[in-house]
């Protein structure tokens, strides 16, 4: 029973580290339906960006607190710089070119983002600090659960109720969910569509840095190749969940979790991936639009 | 990807017009080669010169992987004929092509025979190597490889007259396993991998080393998905296993994530892996975690003076730096002249034993042979990470 529980905690935790990419993803295909290939690799900007602010800091000698604040603080605003250029680079000027045409877009720009770090930085892995402190109050609890994991469940769950509540209740979250419905007519009853669409990217690429400076953390490496995989993992997350529902996503990220970790405690880690997406294709054949997923006729 | 692809075409290309360029220059290349004729030197009337074959590789595409044995060999031989040779007499060096094809070796191997050598330096490819030994056996001649490294050679017991002076590709394996249970003294192992060829080839030699021995046993064997975001659930199957150590075949990224998220959940497991950890970056990554960390890697020769010498001599004559296997190559070569002259005979049975008997030194250090065949001191080394940096454990 405990090793049940262990199993069912690492899960529980693997999940959370990929609904955290997830939930991005999943918020910019709701509102314009495009795969943003890009977020893994803003996800691993943000991380790059926590790692110079807190080796810069460190060096100066804040404590541990100030400097995971102003490193996630920074990684935010310099992700979603990024985020905004990316979208009126190479998403704006497609807005009315086929869906493939942005979808390629994407890819390039995915590709493009990790070459540029690639040689900006370098292809070694990099130690990242562990900025979490390890809290007081946790030191019994460490074997089981430690405390940069506490962290990460609870960053998932806010940033998850923060999203819903600012899609259900906000002015913005309307004008959001009125450029989904039917981008011409959000336009025709006044809704700046464009500045929609740049938001929602400010706050996908907000929440993919958050995630980047926590994983990262958490991990303890980096490269410039981590946002490639963790951006393909969320992905499939989204899809399971049902892509373009909030929930959807961590729901999705969790089934993906478990099913990875279960498998991996029960059966064997050989084939950990091999049924994680036979999982999916599995699920997706009875509910072919994700588990959270309402259905809708596509066209793609 | 793409870089992939290019290469393979490129190889491809390669391959094309070397099978092209064989197929015109195929009588041409069983002539015996020039350096051959170098080595004729006047020897005394009363003294047959000792022949020693070398044979490997001179032409072809993997030429690169032979022709640094024969200029090792010739390198040797100069140094000794110039002084009085051994024993007395002086070295012939009989060198032929097997171009590294099985079915080409079998036809050097007959001629190398034919030609009435006393030993042979070779092959090169382990493929060639296997086909040309069954022959060196019926007509009792010792063979030293300065480069087939198939375990199966030695290990099969099927070629006696077989040795090399290069580590075989489950040395690694092997020396984990010894180490876990001769040194640490270790019942239960875990063994996992990243399911690439190195760490898995590295960590099926450990798991059958480790079922051979009746001292621990394997309490979990796995391999684990490069590049994942986390390891616990492994980790969590690790710790319930009870395994004492594990032993890991792959890379740094995953082993320091492996042994962080260990020591993260209070387990004090033996982490032992190999050269694919045996880097810096590992220990800068993984930080305070990779205290006590053990990982294999080659031995460093770098410092040996005859290594020095070895390769002073080689860009003096040549005036570039040796190639592949060059310092095994010399090595070969002295310890069968050195068998040759300790045993002052140069029948097969005392050469054999005197290989397995009489040290040697050499730019790879002081080695003997096992009974299997594989020589004894050269190879691998375990390191231990400590405060911050890989320390050699004698």
């Amino acid at each position: 029973m405990e090793y049940f529980l262990e199993l069912f905690l690492s899960g529980l935790i693997r999940g959370s580290i990929y609904a955290l990419i997830a939930l991005g993803y999943t918020m910019v295909y709701g509102i314009i339906e495009l795969i943003n290939f890009a977020h893994g690799e803003i996800y691993m900007i943000g991380a790059f960006t926590a790692l110079i602010v807190a080796s810069v800091l460190t060096m100066l000698g804040w404590n541990q607190i100030a400097i995971i604040l102003l490193a996630s603080v920074v990684a935010v605003i310099y992700s979603s710089a990024y985020g905004y250029t990316v979208e009126k680079i190479a998403y704006q000027p497609l807005r009315g070119a086929p869906r493939l045409s942005a979808l390629i877009s994407a890819i390039g720009m995915s590709l493009f983002l990790q070459n540029y770090v690639l040689l900006a930085q370098t292809s070694d892995f990099m130690p990242f600090p562990s900025l979490i402190p390890e809290f007081k109050f946790m030191e019994s609890y460490e074997h089981i659960i430690s405390s940069p994991e506490i962290v990460i469940l609870a960053t998932t769950t806010l940033v998850m109720i923060f999203l819903a509540f600012l899609i259900k209740f906000t002015r913005m979250g309307k004008a959001m969910r009125a450029t989904a419905q039917d981008r011409e007519m959000a336009m025709l009853v006044g809704v700046d569509v464009d500045r929609i669409i740049s938001f929602t990217f400010i706050i996908g690429s907000a929440t993919a840095a958050l995630g980047g400076v926590l994983i990262a953390s958490h991990i303890g490496q980096i490269n410039f190749y981590i946002g490639f995989l963790a951006g393909i993992k969320a992905f499939v997350a989204a899809v399971l969940g049902g892509i373009g529902s909030i929930p959807g996503a961590v729901v999705g990220s969790l089934v993906l979790g478990w099913t990875e970790s279960f498998f991996t405690g029960y059966v064997s880690s050989d084939y950990e991936d091999v049924f994680a997406f036979l999982f999916l294709v599995f699920i997706l054949i009875f509910r072919p639009s994700g588990i959270m997923g309402r259905a809708e006729t596509e066209k793609v | 990807m793409m870089k992939n692809h290019f290469g393979k075409l490129f190889v491809m290309a390669i391959l094309v017009f070397f099978a092209g360029s064989l197929m015109y220059s195929c009588g041409e290349s069983q002539k015996p080669a020039e350096p051959a004729k170098k080595a004729e030197a006047p020897a005394p009337k009363a003294m047959e010169p000792i022949k020693i074959g070398v044979a490997g590789p001179h032409s072809g595409d993997l030429a690169s992987y032979g022709i640094p044995t024969v200029k090792a060999a010739e390198l040797v031989v100069e140094k000794i004929n110039g002084k009085c040779g051994v024993n007395g007499r002086k070295i012939k060096l009989i060198i032929e092509d097997d171009v590294c094809k099985p079915e080409v070796a079998t036809n050097t191997a007959t001629k190398v025979v034919g030609e009435g050598v006393h030993a042979v330096i070779g092959h090169i490819c382990s493929g060639a190597t296997k086909a040309a030994l069954g022959i060196y056996k019926e007509s009792k001649i010792a063979a030293i490889s300065p480069s087939a490294t198939n375990p199966a050679l030695t290990q099969s017991g099927d070629y006696p007259n077989f040795f090399r002076t290069i580590a075989s590709d489950d040395a690694q394996a092997k020396l984990e396993v010894d180490f876990a249970l001769d040194v640490l003294k270790l019942k239960n192992i875990a063994v996992l991998h990243d399911k690439g060829d190195y760490g898995k080839g590295l960590a099926e030699f450990a798991k059958s080393f480790l079922e051979k021995d009746s001292r621990a046993k394997v309490v979990l064997y796995e391999g684990i998905t490069p590049g994942a975001v986390d390891y616990s659930a492994v980790v969590q199957k690790i710790k319930r296993s009870n395994a004492e150590a594990v032993i890991f075949g792959g890379y740094h990224p995953e082993a320091s994530k492996i042994v962080a998220q260990m020591r993260k959940k209070k387990m004090d497991t033996i982490f032992i892996s190999d050269d694919g950890v045996k880097d810096d970056t590992f220990i800068k990554v993984a930080g305070k975690y990779a205290e006590g960390v053990y990982a294999t890697g080659p031995m460093d020769t770098s410092s040996n003076p005859m290594a020095i010498e070895a390769i002073a001599a080689h860009k003096k004559k040549y005036g570039s730096d040796p190639g592949a296997f060059f310092l095994n190559a010399y090595a070969a070569t002295l310890a069968l002249l050195n068998a040759i002259d300790k045993s002052c005979s140069t029948d097969y049975d005392d050469i054999v034993n005197a290989l397995r008997t009489e040290f040697v030194a050499t730019p790879l250090g002081i080695l003997r042979f096992d009974e299997r065949g594989d020589a004894i001191g050269v190879g691998f080394s375990i390191y231990q990470v400590q405060n911050g940096v890989y320390v050699e454990i004698k």
